[in-house]
């Protein structure tokens, strides 16, 4: 250890994998309907689609969990995703293969795919 | 690494690993592994949670769900219900035994047993994965040495601790900033620091839990007190007994070599530094500091007179600074946040932390970090639940062999160095064993004795012979043939030891006794004078008789080994007590409560 900025390289680094412990996060939260009626669905490919994608472009600061039943089975596989100090937007009827577009457009850029939305489902 | 939904933390520390948590991080990895969640959730063995009471402990974050007493078998159903589908296992969530709440909406903060600790060097335990240095690293690790390193000149470390008010936490008391410009002020051509971590008294694990949950501090902490006094090399003395933290010790220090945090030019800095670790085999004089050093050189683990004071001639014959391992894990932080921080902690005369190993009658055991100044009532009823069984609390015994007992009355006193002396007890290095009615406090002296007479080293004839006469008493006491006289003959024996032994261990190797006296003098006395235990605990005093409230079911008479009951059917059976083994095999099988201790 040679430097004061190699130490805080690797802090940074660390603490990306660790702020799950740690309370209070700044991050961005991908939250996956995990319940039966998700599971069924096909949602697990989906969260592992996001942790591959999110892991894939190094992203920081983003957070994939999984969560219940929110009632609306038909839906499923449903993702919210939400941004610090941002609403929270739901997609829905999700597949792998839509995933790489809600990181990059939404996640990265911060532009909503509106077309997988609740919202767009709902008109 | 890479980034995963879920963290399973299970409790890697000795309790936890003793009730079976190698087998459950086995188990997780297998069933994550057959659903295929082993992308997504990672398993990790952190220290010690604290909550030994409780253990196996298994922490789910990102909820941070608090699973506690984790079987095997319980391993399948977090998997399938928590990880595969996000459902809490109500049954197994930690229930808090003080409000009976399940703690499965609230967050670990906020469980009693936490709430009111304030976890400055158990920080981290329970929290990083203990063999991994960039977690240590994330959570500000090695910071606190860089910061020395590069911003502060050695006399501003110095003077850093001294402002911050820090006192030795193996018990002592002493000025640990005072100990480090000694160190600082001998002149020498090669000084030595060392830390002690040969934890010896019964009871004590908070050490332990330091060494096995954050060892990385310790290390950074070493780093930066040879820095200060201006030694190259370090030395950690830790008794073999404790496997797992000798590993993760010496994992870490390898880890730390790697990165270059030990080693030549640290932080290309002209400052370099290494460390050793030298295996105790387990005497308790070898937490003496001079008996330390000489069984780090390789001699006998004697203790010597004193001065010279290791600061001025200790290791090898060269200046060495010794401290405690939980004065060393509180270092790094006072390092970073400065002595301001440090002593708005605390109390006036003893700021900061201390953390304590709850044992004995006590429903939360485990691992405790408080404030000092806290009152000692609330760490036993709201931080440790309390009594169980409905049973009273009579005394808690703090500071080991060397400390005496706090009786109930005096619960109320604040926990501080100076508070706990002047009541005749002592700080110690953090063991609490707590007791009720059913102790007999003139057992629990003889028990502390026997200890010290197994452990004294020889060397001194106050220590040697004069505790053993001791223990001849006090066993003569329990065993119903103590004698008028044997109150004042103890006195005298413990205030001579005290005054004349060579090293701590046999000076305040009377202070059990001394305390129990005090405090308990009937209990003595009752024995004495009357052969009568008020506890109903030592057997030599006690007789087995049987009420009216037998119904001559003849039970107690078929399990008797001695054949000492006798009696007809349907009639109240006699225990003659000549006979009598007071083996307690008749209270246990009798179904009506008939039979009695008296």
């Amino acid at each position: 250890m040679k430097s004061l900025a190699e130490l805080e390289a690797i802090r940074a680094k660390t603490l990306e994998n660790i702020s799950l412990r740690k309370e209070g996060n700044n991050t961005a939260r991908i939250v996956v309907g995990m319940a039966t009626c998700g599971i069924a669905a096909g949602a697990r490919p989906v969260m592992l689609a996001f942790i591959e994608e999110v892991n894939k472009r190094k992203l920081e600061g983003v957070t994939v969990s999984q969560t219940g039943c929110v009632g609306m089975c038909r839906y499923e596989p449903m993702v919210d995703v939400i941004l610090p100090g941002q609403e929270k937007v739901t997609y829905i009827k999700l597949k792998p293969d839509m995933v790489a577009r809600i990181v990059a457009e939404h996640i990265v850029n911060g532009k909503v795919v509106e077309e997988y939305t609740i919202g767009a489902a709902q008109d | 690494m890479d980034l995963y939904r879920a963290h399973v933390l299970v409790c890697g520390g000795t309790g936890c690993t003793s009730s079976g948590s190698a087998q459950l991080i086995e188990r997780f990895e297998q069933q994550l592994q057959e659903k295929g969640l082993e992308k997504e959730v990672k398993v990790i063995r952190t220290g010690c949670f604290g909550l030994c009471e409780a253990g196996p402990v298994v922490i789910v974050y990102p909820e941070g769900t608090f699973y506690s007493r984790v079987k095997v078998e319980d391993v399948d159903e977090i998997v399938s219900e928590h990880l595969l589908k996000g459902r809490k296992v109500q049954h197994l969530v930690y229930v808090d035994h003080a409000t009976k709440e399940s703690s499965i909406q609230k967050s670990l903060d906020e469980i009693g047993f936490y709430k009111l600790q304030k976890r400055v060097a158990l920080r981290n335990c329970g929290v990083i994965d203990p063999e991994n240095i960039d977690e240590y690293i994330a959570f500000d690790g090695y910071k606190a040495l860089a910061k020395a390193l590069t911003e502060m000149t050695r006399e501003q470390v110095i003077q850093e601790i001294i402002d911050s008010g820090l006192r030795g936490r193996g018990g002592g008391g002493f000025p640990t900033g005072m100990k480090w410009k000694f160190g600082y002020n001998s002149p020498a051509d090669q000084k030595y620091i060392a830390c002690n971590a040969d934890e010896g008294d019964p009871g004590a694990f908070m050490d332990r839990s330091l060494l096995e949950g954050d060892p990385h501090a310790i290390i950074e902490a070493m780093a930066i007190g040879g820095y200060a006094i201006g030694a190259s090399e370090g030395y950690v003395y830790v008794r073999a007994e404790y496997p797992i933290a000798v590993r993760r010790l010496q994992v870490a220090i390898d880890q730390a070599k790697e990165y270059g945090l030990l080693g030549k030019n640290i932080f290309g800095t002209d400052f370099s530094f290494d460390m050793h670790i030298r295996l105790g085999a387990g005497a308790f004089v070898c937490g003496e500091e001079t008996a330390l050093m000489n069984s780090i050189e390789g001699k006998r683990g004697e203790p010597r007179p004193r001065p010279p004071f290791p600061a001025v001639k200790g290791l090898f014959g060269k200046p060495t600074v010794l401290n405690n391992v939980e004065t060393y894990a509180n270092i790094p932080q006072i390092i970073l946040n400065g002595a301001s921080w440090f002593k708005s902690m605390g109390a006036e005369k003893s700021p900061g932390t201390k953390v304590f190993a709850l044992g004995g009658k006590i429903n939360n055991t485990g691992l405790v970090e408080v404030p000092m100044g806290t009152p000692l009532r609330t760490v036993i009823y709201d931080i440790g639940g309390g009594i169980p069984n409905g049973k009273k609390l009579k005394a808690v015994q703090t500071g080991g062999p060397s400390g005496g007992c706090i009786p109930a009355d005096k619960l109320d006193i604040s926990i501080e160095y100076d508070t706990l002396i002047e009541i005749g007890s002592m700080m110690g290095s953090g063991g609490m064993i707590v007791m009720d009615e059913d102790n007999c406090m003139v057992d629990i002296a003889r028990f502390f004795l026997d200890f010290t007479v197994d452990e004294s080293c020889g060397k001194c004839t106050p220590c040697r012979v004069g505790t053993r006469r001791m223990l001849e008493i006090l066993e003569r006491i329990v065993e119903g043939k103590g004698e008028e006289g044997d109150i004042e003959k103890l006195e005298t024996l413990a205030n001579n030891i005290k005054a004349t032994a060579l090293c701590g261990l046999g000076q305040t190797a009377p202070n059990p006794v001394l305390s129990t006296l005090k405090y308990f003098r009937d209990e003595y006395e009752a024995h004495i004078k009357e052969k009568r235990c008020p506890a109903h605990h030592c057997q030599a005093l006690l007789n087995y008789v049987i009420s009216d409230k037998c119904r001559g079911c003849t039970l107690c008479a078929k399990v008797c080994p001695a054949e000492a009951i006798s009696g007809a059917v349907r009639q109240q059976h006699v225990i003659d007590t000549t006979k009598c083994l007071k083996c307690g095999a008749c209270i246990e099988k009798c179904r009506f409560g008939a039979i009695s201790k008296q």
